[in-house]
């Protein structure tokens, strides 16, 4: 093949920034502090702590994720409808967010959500409507972070399910609509399961970020929501044990890497995934 | 083209800017200190008079910048480590000793803190700032003085009380609360203290763990009481009048932050250089000045006058003193405080 060393720049960078790092995970995570061979690193992360928090993560994730499909999906319908002719602009909207560094987005939902921020004033204010007495608040919960969340890895979502619903041939809507389904048969038998691999992809490109989240916990939760990226945060940064971080992140990784090959398996049966 | 020409002019901006960042290794230095902890004009002030450029690089808690220095990497010229992370790294070896005759300005400094017990005859450091650890509180929430860590027990201040991110810190309060050494390695000390801490979390006394940002949220009124460094309550007070400080009855941690030269340092005559005018009186004075804390140079204290001397939170009187202790490298025992730590808050 003549066109094999064109690869070349790329094929290196992926030898120093990709394989070199996984193997120097490999390494660190199956070796002591003196570089033996063990396996207590894996032995340790067995504590309830840290699976309770690998639990925790998981679920925020699929929460983060099917509030993310739940918005997502009925936006990029709505963008991808051929009749809407505004949508560029739209669309524009939608990634202009991204031009900006996520950490200082973050630290602008801060000031947001603190008592007296616009959005703690206007809940506060609807909720004092309804006969509330109590102020509510709002930053450092749960809450918070999952909303931190979604506002981040929303783009994610609606970006595939757009390109997906826009690349749709109209004419198998006209089809079914002129052999009688009506909007919501349309919609069921035709349109979605059309659409199901930018699902997939969008499901994909949520979950992995919202699962591996570190900083948007500790920024919107106050520290006291750890999820298990500032859980591996810690021990590089600031416990020092690398060997452990490193078995923490290869546990992640392996968690990754079936996730994502379940998702394959489901999303071959509908005409290939992202992956 | 018009377009390769602006192509090429941009290659050259890149290529510009490039060389622009890479440092001049003979004649700079590269200094690791706290984030906020330095008035910016004094570092133009030695860059103009020794034509020594400086890097400045910063960290948030001691035990970053202590991996940063130890798994190597980058190499620094001047590091601000405190009290017993300058002990720790004495012990292992990664400090250099400092040459006192470079250091004429040393003598300024107080008698106390000329000898520190973390590093006898200040061989291997020397004082740059000191400070208490205590409540930093808003009065019209409290109604009054407060004058116990007890307070941040309290159930009345659900969802109001701000603790530090920092395992030395907050574990060393809550051991002075109860009555126990803020170093001690007993374990069923900790323990207790360990069961405090989860016990403010799951009352909903406690709002947030942080370190930065606490005196943001007291000074923007989001809480009304937060586990501070003295130097931050001066400042946050300037900018509240309703917040007050205290150094609780129970006892508390006062600390100095030294300035050292790690073992990698590369130029070591630079790094003195920097060293001995950060101890000049007019300098040191700045800095305090700016920042808040409080300084160990009696000829800067001279200078800054009894607005600052007075001050009971910039300069504690003797009795705050005596009931505060120093941290000390709790070695063997780090690994028991940092899985505390991961216990309190990951829960």
């Amino acid at each position: 093949m003549k066109t094999k060393g064109f690869a070349a720049p790329y094929v290196v960078w992926m030898l120093l920034f990709t394989i070199a790092p996984i193997l120097l995970v490999l390494c660190y995570a199956f070796t002591d502090s003196s570089g033996q061979f063990t396996l207590q690193n894996f032995q340790s992360f067995l504590d309830p702590i840290y699976i309770g928090v690998l639990f925790r993560s998981i679920g925020m994730a699929l929460l983060c994720t099917l509030i993310c499909l739940l918005v997502g999906y009925p936006a990029a319908y709505f963008l991808a409808n051929r009749s809407f002719d505004k949508k560029g602009v739209l669309i524009l909207l939608f990634i202009i967010p991204m031009w900006m560094n996520f950490l200082l987005r973050t630290y602008a939902w801060l000031t947001l959500l603190e008592s007296g921020g616009l959005i703690a004033t206007l809940v506060n204010w609807v909720l004092r409507l309804f006969g509330a007495k109590e102020e509510v608040r709002l930053l450092y919960s749960y809450q918070a972070v999952l909303m931190g969340m979604v506002y981040n890895y929303l783009p994610f979502m609606v970006l595939p399910l757009y390109t997906v619903l826009s690349k749709m041939d109209a004419r198998i809507v006209e089809a079914a609509e002129d052999l009688g389904a009506n909007r919501l048969q349309v919609f069921l038998r035709v349109t979605l399961p059309l659409s199901l691999p930018g699902v997939f992809s969008g499901v994909t490109m949520v979950f992995m970020p919202a699962v591996t989240t570190f900083v948007i916990s500790r920024l919107l939760g106050g520290a006291q929501f750890k999820l298990f990226g500032d859980l591996i945060e810690q021990q590089f940064l600031f416990t020092g044990d690398w060997n452990f971080g490193s078995a923490m992140s290869l546990v992640m990784m392996a968690l990754l890497l079936i996730s994502m090959g379940l998702m394959n398996r489901f999303g071959d049966k509908e005409g290939g995934g992202v992956f | 083209m018009r377009k390769y020409l602006s192509l090429l002019l941009a290659l050259c901006l890149c290529a510009l800017s490039l060389f622009g960042c890479a440092p001049a290794s003979e004649n700079s230095i590269t200094v690791y200190n706290w984030e906020d902890y330095i008035n910016p004009e004094v570092i133009d002030l030695f860059e103009e008079e020794t034509g020594i450029q400086v890097n400045y690089v910063r960290f948030t808690t001691n035990e970053e910048m202590y991996i940063k220095l130890e798994k190597g990497g980058a190499s620094y010229d001047v590091a601000f480590p405190s009290d017993y992370m300058i002990e720790r790294m004495i012990q292992n070896d990664m400090l250099l000793p400092l040459d006192h005759e470079k250091l004429p300005n040393f003598t300024n400094n107080a008698q106390w803190l000329q000898d520190p017990d973390y590093d006898p005859d200040s061989l291997y450091s020397v004082p740059y700032m000191w400070g208490t650890v205590g409540i930093l509180y808003n009065t019209t929430v409290t109604g009054g003085e407060i004058d116990s860590w007890g307070a941040m027990w309290d159930e009345k201040y659900k969802k109001n009380v701000l603790m530090m991110d920092s395992v030395r810190d907050s574990l060393g309060v809550t051991l002075c609360y109860l009555g126990y050494d803020l170093n001690t390695r007993d374990e069923a000390q900790l323990e207790e203290a360990k069961q405090k801490l989860i016990e403010q979390k799951e009352s909903g006394v406690l709002l947030a763990y942080g370190v930065d940002e606490i005196k943001d949220k007291l000074v923007g009124g989001e809480a009304a009481l937060g586990l501070v460094w003295s130097g931050d309550a001066l400042t946050s007070m300037a900018l509240n009048e309703d917040l007050a400080y205290c150094v609780p009855k129970e006892g508390s941690n006062v600390w100095v932050d030294g300035m050292v030269i790690p073992a990698t340092a590369k130029n070591v005559e630079g790094a003195h250089l920097f060293i001995d005018f950060m101890m000049r009186p007019e300098i040191a004075a700045m800095n305090s000045e700016y920042i808040g804390y409080s300084t160990p140079n009696e000829a800067a204290l001279e200078i800054l006058g009894p607005e600052y001397t007075e001050d009971p939170t910039f300069n504690p009187p003797q009795d705050v003193l005596d009931r505060c202790t120093f941290f000390h490298d709790v070695s063997d025992a780090a690994k028991m405080y940092n899985d505390i730590w991961i216990e309190i808050t990951a829960n």
